[in-house]
């Protein structure tokens, strides 16, 4: 009997596979770019798909018309939306699923103040298109502010209201780490795969070893990180999902930096996703739980361990 | 995925605390660091321990005297003697974490038979020559030759950065037993053998680290005549056998070093406590950060060793992953320390000054973090092979 088992089973497997064969063919490069094309509106018919495969409900009892898969399956299904980019308040509207009519269903865009910042924040993604705020009795009203991230629409706050989401926040941070894991893992491919495109002074620019040790280093990041997140699913435990969300940010923001490095002036353009990547890596990253807060929350639990 | 305990496992930890907090009290004093033939008797007095209560080679498959236990349990083992401040391998890490899992996996029933039991009971203490002044990242570019004469191989050559050679009975050694010409290219022609160290024509001269002391030595092999029957694998085949010593070398050896690090970062958290450092919000964040990232590679061990079981224990390529992010990660923490430390970090006789003296080398022994890269970049990332 081997109990401390990090292989995913075969179900699990299953799983990550259907969700990416799914995912490509409903999301895949043209849906991104036309999603960019569209001003970052969100595809409720999408939407309403992504619900419809139990994306929202994954963790709703089957008794309450969920799935009934836990934090470790959802983390597999986050990472693969991570990878193909899919935008939208997805954390949010998961963490509201059985909370908020239509979250499960993925007939209600529900959004939440996830967004930190210096005294709380004021800034919410995708409040324009949202039915709910998670935890809030009503919608704020918000004026439109330009995004960084072509993807993620955001609006100022007038002011923001106390907030309930502290409830949802290890959860918020883990399903966010497991994107930012996701992004992290893809920005290393499309690096590897322009190294292996592009020629210069007559060879792959990949078989340059500068090329090839910053692609290493990509995997060394986005593996770590998926370890701290898959065992943190497992554990639920709060210092863990911090590490795993610190150690994610970090892979997927590091990742997108240096895979755009890679393409060289390529990835400088509108037309690469690379910038797509990495702006999402931005944002996720202050999500939930910022790096700043993760760090001071681990120094706490090390300190308390230690004594 | 499942990182929950069985009751077996539960109990195994239980009866292997209750061992550890009867048997350490009775240990010897620890030699000085100089001292070799007293870090040797001391390395080789608790691996006896070991021994004795059904503990050596716990991991390693019963055919090779081991105890099959599962990898959890070889990782509640390691969990608990960190924890309970046991000793750490020492002079026997080559015997027990790389040569003896080699000769495990590739050895004759006879040279299992004859090299592992001394190996598991502390009695005999292994090295590896496979570096040479010409032949470091670029090892299969060795140079000392063995030439078949009867039932022996006579070698001559010389070896380098040989860890505990002074006091190591046997050597794991790689030469080439045939010359690289236009047909046979540089890894064809290399074999595995394990040498005694006290055969005539050997000679050890210590070298002196930075950290002062002479952890490892010039090895000259002047006719050194090794039986034919002391070597693993085929002939001409060690460089495939070398894959197999590299991989428990980078994906499995440094699997206890883990738990010791993320001992040592409660030390360092207390001390900055103690020292006022820790009100240093950057500091803090630091330790922070590091918490996290020790936390995520013991992870990362757990998760490398359910992968090796299910790839018939040999670890993967996946072993240069970690060991790029464990040898940066342990730098880091000595860093990191020295910054809690300020100017006392500067006198020698604390143990974090020479620990990260030591921690210089993470990035260098066992293949360079470059070499990782390469490794990485072309076995796993598939990218092209440069001019
Ligand atoms: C503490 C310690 C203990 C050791 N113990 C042992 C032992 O017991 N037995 C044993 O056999 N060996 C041992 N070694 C040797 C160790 O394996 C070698 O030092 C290591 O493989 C590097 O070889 P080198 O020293 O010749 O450096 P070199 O190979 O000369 O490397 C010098 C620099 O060049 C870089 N470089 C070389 N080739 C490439 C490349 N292709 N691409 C990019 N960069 C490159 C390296 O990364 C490094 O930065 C030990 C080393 C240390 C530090």
């Amino acid at each position: 009997m081997r109990a401390v088992d990090f292989r995913l089973t075969d179900d699990q497997r299953d799983l990550r596979t259907g969700v990416r064969d799914l995912l490509a063919g409903r999301y895949g490069r043209e849906a991104l770019r036309a999603s960019v094309d569209a001003g970052g509106t969100l595809d409720r018919r999408l939407w309403r798909e992504l619900g419809e495969a139990g994306f929202f409900a994954l963790r709703l009892p089957q008794e309450r018309g969920g799935v009934g898969l836990g934090l470790p399956e959802a983390v597999l299904v986050f990472e693969e939306a991570g990878r193909a980019l899919l935008p939208g308040p997805l954390v949010a509207t998961h963490l509201a699923a059985g909370a908020v009519p239509g979250a499960a269903e993925g007939t209600a865009v529900v959004t939440a103040f996830d967004l930190g910042g210096p005294g709380g924040g004021t800034l919410v993604a995708h409040l324009g298109e949202a039915d709910a705020v998670l935890g809030a009795p009503s919608l704020p009203t918000g004026e439109p502010v330009p995004s960084a991230d072509p993807l993620t629409p955001l609006h100022r706050v007038a002011s923001r209201p106390p907030a309930a989401s502290g409830a949802y926040r290890d959860e918020g941070a883990l399903l966010t780490a497991a994107l930012q894991v996701g992004g992290a893992l893809r920005t290393v491919e499309l690096a590897v795969r322009y190294g292996r495109e592009r020629e210069q002074f007559g060879q792959p620019i990949g078989a340059f070893q500068a090329v090839k040790h910053l692609c290493a280093q990509m995997l060394v990041r986005a593996e770590v990180a998926r370890t701290a997140v898959y065992a943190a699913a497992v554990t639920a435990d709060p210092a863990e999902v911090a590490g795993a969300k610190l150690l994610a940010d970090g892979a997927a923001v590091r990742n997108a930096r240096d895979c755009l490095q890679v393409h060289g002036g390529m990835g400088f353009t509108w037309e690469a996703d690379v910038h797509l990547h990495l702006k999402r890596a931005w944002v996720r990253a202050e999500q939930w739980r910022t790096a700043g807060e993760a760090e001071e929350l681990l120094a706490a639990e090390l300190a308390s361990a230690a004594m | 995925m499942d990182l929950t305990y069985t009751q077996e496992e539960r109990d195994f930890r239980a009866r292997l605390r209750e061992w550890l907090g009867k048997t350490l009290p009775e240990l010897p004093a620890r030699p000085s660091p100089d001292d070799w033939p007293g870090r040797r008797a001391y390395d080789a007095g608790w691996q006896r321990r070991l021994y004795d209560a059904g503990y050596a080679g716990l991991h390693w498959p019963v055919d090779a005297g081991g105890r099959g236990a599962t990898p959890t349990q070889h990782l509640i083992f390691l969990e608990e003697t960190e924890r309970a401040g046991a000793p750490y391998v020492g002079a026997n890490f080559v015997g027990l974490l790389h040569a003896g899992p080699t000769i495990a996996a590739e050895g004759t029933a006879a040279q299992r038979a004859r090299w592992l039991p001394p190996v598991l009971r502390g009695d005999e203490v292994w090295c590896q020559g496979f570096s040479e002044p010409g032949a470091g990242s670029d090892l299969a570019a060795l140079r000392t030759r063995a030439v078949r004469d009867g039932d022996d191989y006579v070698i001559t050559g010389s070896k380098i950065w040989t860890s505990h050679a002074e006091v190591a009975d046997w050597c794991e050694l790689l030469v080439r037993t045939r010359s690289v010409s236009e047909t046979v290219p540089k890894h064809r022609g290399i074999s595995w053998l394990a040498m005694p160290m006290d055969a005539p024509g050997v000679t050890v001269r210590p070298l002196r680290t930075l950290a002062g002391s002479a952890e490892f030595a010039e090895v000259f092999l002047d006719e050194v005549r090794v039986p034919v029957a002391n070597r693993v694998g085929e002939e001409d085949d060690g460089w495939r056998v070398t894959m197999v010593t590299l991989s428990f070398e980078r994906g499995t050896a440094f699997v206890g070093e883990v738990v010791a690090c993320r001992r040592t970062l409660g030390e360092l958290a207390r001390t900055a406590k103690a020292n006022g450092r820790w009100d240093d919000p950057v500091l803090r964040r630091r330790l922070g950060r590091l918490y996290a990232e020790f936390g995520a590679l013991w992870r990362l061990t757990q998760w490398n060793v359910s992968a090796s079981e299910a790839s018939g224990g040999v670890p993967g390529v996946g072993g240069s992953v970690f060991k790029l992010a464990y040898s940066h990660a342990r730098q880091e923490l000595y860093d990191t320390a020295a910054e809690v430390l300020g100017a006392d970090s500067l006198a020698l006789d604390g143990e974090w000054a020479l620990d990260r003296l030591s921690s210089l080398s993470y990035t260098i022994a066992a293949g360079t973090s470059q070499i990782q890269r390469n490794i990485v970049a072309e076995r796993i990332l598939g990218l092209p092979k440069g001019r």
